[in-house]
Order: C-alpha cells, then structure tokens, then sequence
C-alpha cells in the first residue's frame, strides 16, 4: 500500500499566551490530562497531541474519530501546513510538513473546520482565483469551476455572494475549492457539522464519490454513523492520543456487550427485562416504557428466548430491532465517556 | 467527480502565484475603490479646504502656509491609505474572519503572501496620493513654490513612503486584536498625523527643539519632509538622504516585526 500521509510522534503543545485566554478556550481540560513528566508541560499549556503515530494509505478513506477537544482540527492543522508541530514527524504525499511546506499544500485540499470563503469575491471567483494561486490556467480553472458548481447543485449560485448562500451551500463551495486544483489528498474537518439531515446525506454522497474517483481523503467527525458509514479507516482520538485504529468492522467486533436488541412491547417493559437479565449471554438490559433493550454476545440467537420471557411475563412482542456492536460501544469502554 | 487526482501537479513558479495574488486585491481594489478613497481622504482634503482655503482667505493664514500644507497633505493621505490597506483587513481575517485562509494554503512560502500585502498597501497609498494631489491644488490655488521637475524622486518617496507604512500596517494588522483597532487608530494614528510634521515643515519646529527632535520617532515626519524635497525643493526642508534612509529603516524594523506576526497569526 503507498502512504498518503505517515506521522511519527507527534505532538502538539499550545503555550499558555495568557491564563485567562486559556480557560477561555478550553475550560478544565489542561488539569485532567496526564502529566507527562520528561517534558513536563506546565499546567497552563495545553496538550493537543500527546504522540499521534499515524499512516494513511493512497487512496484511502480515513476517518478521525473523538470529542471535542480531543485534537483532530489539531491534527488536521499539523497535516495542512497550518500549525507547526511541537515535535514529531509528518509526512503528507510525499513532503515533510514543516521542512517542504509549498510541495505539501501543492498537493492536498482543505475543507476547514468553518466555512472561510473569500467574501470579496462572488462563489464562482472563490474557485477561480483558488485555483489562480495553484498556477491552473484560467480557462480550465473555468470550466472545472463551472463542473464543481454543476455537480454540488449551486451552479445556479456561481454569480452570487458568498454570504447569499446556506450552510450547507457554503460547505460545498469549501469543497468545491479544495478540489479546484485536483489535489491528492483532501483533509474535510467536521465537514457535516451543523448541517441538516437532508444536507448531510447529500454531502455523504459527495464524499463517496471523490473516494471511488481514488483520492485520498481525511475526513474528522464526531459522529460514529458518519465514520462507520463512510471511512475505509477511522482513528479513536481522545486528548491527543490514539486509542485504537481499525476498519469500522474490526473496531466495532472489538466493542463489548455486543449486539443490541431492542424488543417493542404491548405493556410495560420492567419485568421482561428481570427475565432476560438470566438468559445465558446477556450482559445488560434495560427498559424504558413499553421497550427493552438487551445487550447480548449472542446476536439473533437470542431471540426466540427473548420471546418466551416476554410471553411468561403475559406481554406480547409488537416489533424486534437488531442493532449489531456499534462504535458508540467501543468509545464507552476505550475512554469511560460518552462521545457528544 | 473530477477526473482522477492529477499525476502532472506543475508547480507554478513564483512569479505566476504573486500575479494571482495580486489581481485578486486588484478586483477587490476596483470595487471598493470609492469607499476606499473617501475613508483615507476625506479627512486629509477637509484640512485642506479649512487651512488652504478658508483660513487663508480670513486673512488668519499667509497664502505661503499652502505650498508647506501641499506636500504635507499628500504624505499624510498615502501613509493613512497604505498603512490601513494592509492593516484593516488583516485585523479582519486574523481577528475572526480567517478568509485569508484559502491564500495561505497557496503553494508558496508565507512571507510571499506578506510581501503581496505590502505591494498592496504601496499601490493603495500612491492612488490615493495621486487622487488628492489635484484636488487639493484646485481648492488651493496657484502654489508659487510647487515644481513638478522632479518627478521621479516624488514617486521615489511616495514608493519609499508607501512601503514604510504598508509594512507598520502589517505590523499593527498582526499585533492588534479586533476589539482594539479603533482605539489604535485614536491613540497611535492620530497623533502620529497631527505631530508627523504634515501640517507645518520640520524646520518650523526649530523654535521648540525638544519638539524637533522628539517628532523624529515618527515615520510620517519622513514620508512629509520627503514630499517637500520633490515638490517644493525652494522652500527649507530635511535633506533627501535623511529622508530616504529613514524610510529605508523603518521599512526593515517593520518589515522583520510585521513578518514575524504574520508568521505567527497565520500559523493557527
Ligand atoms: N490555538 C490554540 N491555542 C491554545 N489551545 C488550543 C488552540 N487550538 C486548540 N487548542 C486546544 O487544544 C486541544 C485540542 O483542540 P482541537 O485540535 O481543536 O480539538 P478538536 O478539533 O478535536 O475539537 C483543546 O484542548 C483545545 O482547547
Ligand atoms: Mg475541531
């Protein structure tokens, strides 16, 4: 497999500017981390990245997974030639980050965080003149532009300003210029965030196509469904550190409690939930009105069984839902939190 | 989807990405261009109409005060010009903005992105400086001392002139945060137009040394002294070479402080 993208130790270590502008930007975090005794930050520093050792694959679809704060715009920063790594190696298509910064931004595109177009300029000009700075000649610049606008569906609004469009429009054009210049590896950081369900789908749909056309992407989310829908790859990132880096499919057989069924009932839950808590393999149960849901190692096996306690306890089963082993799961048991 | 990702990347020279970056401020420029020149000018031409026009006529100012006001009124018309083309918007993406974003992922060293910026804020000062040099002669009138002979050390100052407060402006731009950029403006521009020597010549301030010597902190006393060498040589004014040596200066310290603010902002 050829490497997109390998880093090596890195780590990032924001200085304290001022203690007030600190709290401010990320109240209580700096306590809870681990004190890191050979570098000994002092404690008003933060530690965005405490050591990422990371290898993407040519091609790959690979998703940065963790909460807020855990140091995934952090990690896109450093990969993007937007922040200088505190120590460490990283190596993006081919190019040291620090040392051969121009050959890296050469080659990827960029979908900040937050929507930046250049609000001077009107949607089509944002595609242009990107395109204008990676040296593309002008008439393909237009007729790309013209393509890009077409396929995300605001070729209606390439004369409009920036500020006119949605945010989910406003999304798209990020999109739109970090592919004007046909980069090898894109970097989307929270590219779903805020937008609405319908715009999220469409999005989806945008992304999978860039990764059958080959590009390399790197994609940061909080969101479990996104990484395990889209991503070939994902990385568990907490407080700067690697928790664990799999396919979604061996990430989530590596989740505890399994599979989650959850049976719909025609009365109150309580008592098949005692009932089913004794069935072989069941890890926990819980019920919620008229639903129980059971965590079980056995998958489907369990149903029939399920059926009868339910039926013992003089309740009739409505509806049956399978969940199978989710990230969420495996999140809970890596870092004792909820993800959001 | 775009094709497959592109194997043949050239890498543009240079030269072709300050030309992007360039045409870029230059459409920018040519729409805000009205707005520009009334926010940088205004004020400038109003002490023009009030010194050079009313006063004089009220007998309260001899008619000899328009060719030291002349030179004066330009210097401080480009140096406001070039020092808020480069500083405000700076101000604006660093602050909050961050639209500078897409030029900084262009494939060129940071300081070239910088550079740009600059050559910005002297093209800005020299338009608004060229706007204000005929208006404010016709509100004057015939200014006897007034030579156009020596053009070509007029653009060497406005050139020199621009550059120095263009590179301020990058410096303020990076320094100050957004809450603060009226109260800069207040505190350190203001001031710096009423003591930089653009209403009275320097030689004037020969009756109050302290004075004369303290003014000469201030870079606009270069920018106006150098204005009254090109156009009104006749009358007392600092010599050239001081002139163009402090500016070549302050260009350098502005330069070396902005540039490391710039680095600074511009990486995350
Ligand atoms: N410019 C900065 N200065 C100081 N601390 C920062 C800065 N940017 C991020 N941080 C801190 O670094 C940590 C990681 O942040 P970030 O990379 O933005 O995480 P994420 O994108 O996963 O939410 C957080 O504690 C955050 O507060
Ligand atoms: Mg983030």
């Amino acid at each position: 497999m050829l490497e997109a993208i390998r880093t090596i130790g890195l780590r990032k270590v924001y200085p304290a500017a001022n203690g007030r502008r600190l709290r401010a930007w990320n109240p209580g975090a700096a306590p809870r981390l681990p004190a890191a005794p050979a570098l000994s930050p002092s404690p008003a520093e933060v530690v965005a990245l405490a050591g990422l050792d990371l290898t993407v694959g040519e091609g790959e679809f690979f998703g940065l997974l963790g909460p807020n704060g855990a140091g995934k715009t952090t990690t896109i920063g450093i990969l993007t030639t937007r922040v200088r790594p505190t120590s460490g190696t990283a190596i993006v298509a081919g190019a040291d980050v620090v040392t051969n910064d121009t050959e890296v931004r050469l080659r990827i595109g960029v979908v900040p965080q937050r929507p930046n177009a250049d609000r001077s300029l009107n949607v089509r000009e944002n595609l242009l003149f990107h395109a204008a700075y990676f040296g593309i000649p002008r008439a393909i610049a237009a007729r790309r532009a013209a393509e890009l606008l077409d396929q995300f569906g605001i070729g209606d609004k390439a004369e409009a300003k920036v500020d006119q469009l949605s945010g989910g429009q406003q999304q798209r054009l990020m999109i739109a210029r970090a592919l004007i210049h046909e980069p090898r590896v894109v970097f989307l950081d929270e590219p779903t965030m805020g937008l609405d369900p319908q715009a999220r789908l469409a999005l989806w749909e945008i992304l999978r196509a860039l990764h059958a056309a080959g590009r390399t992407i790197v994609m940061t989310t909080h969101y479990m469904e996104e990484a395990d829908r889209l991503c070939d790859r994902i990385a568990i990132v907490d407080r700067g550190r690697l928790l664990a880096v799999d396919t979604p499919a061996r990430l989530k057989a590596q989740a505890p409690g399994g599979t989650l069924v959850e049976l719909s009932l025609d009365g109150p839950a309580a008592r098949v939930a005692d009932g089913a808590r004794t069935l072989a393999g069941v890890t926990r149960t819980e019920a919620v009105g008229s639903m129980v849901r059971v965590y079980t190692e056995r998958g489907g096996d369990l149903i029939p069984a399920l059926i009868r306690v339910a039926e013992a306890a003089g309740r009739g089963v409505r509806d049956i839902h399978l969940s199978p082993p989710s990230l969420e799961t495996l999140f809970i048991s890596l870092t004792g939190r909820k993800l959001d | 989807m775009t094709a497959e990702p592109s194997t043949l990347v050239q890498r543009p020279t240079t030269a072709r990405i300050v030309g992007a970056l360039l045409l870029r401020d230059l459409v920018v420029m040519r729409r805000e261009l009205p707005y520009f020149l009334i926010r940088t000018t205004l004020q400038p031409l109003l002490f023009v109409v009030v010194f050079g026009y009313l006063l004089p006529r009220m007998g309260f100012v001899r008619a000899a005060y328009g060719a030291a006001l002349l030179p004066g009124i330009l210097a401080v018309s480009l140096a406001l010009s070039s020092v808020q083309a480069v500083a405000l918007p700076m101000v604006q993406d660093f602050g909050w903005t961050r639209e500078i974003e897409d030029r900084l992922l262009a494939p060129v060293s940071m300081r070239v992105v910088a550079a740009e910026k600059v050559a910005m804020g002297v093209i800005q000062g020299v338009i608004a400086a060229l706007f204000v040099l005929p208006i404010a002669r016709l509100i004057m009138g015939p200014i006897e001392a007034l030579t156009g002979a020596h053009l070509g050390v007029v653009i060497l100052v406005a050139i020199l002139g621009g550059t120095a407060f263009s590179m301020l402006g990058l410096f303020m731009g990076t320094a100050i945060n957004p809450q603060q950029i009226g109260l800069m403006f207040s505190v350190v521009v203001a001031p710096m137009i009423f003591f930089g020597c653009a209403y009275y010549p320097w030689q004037g301030l020969s009756a109050l040394p302290v004075m004369k010597y303290a003014v000469l902190v201030n870079p606009l006393v270069y920018v106006a002294e150098g204005m009254r060498a090109a156009l009104t040589p006749a009358l007392p004014h600092m010599s050239l070479v001081t002139v163009l040596a402090a500016l070549v200066a302050i260009a350098g310290v502005f330069w070396a402080l902005g540039l490391r603010g710039f680095e600074r902002r511009a990486m995350g």
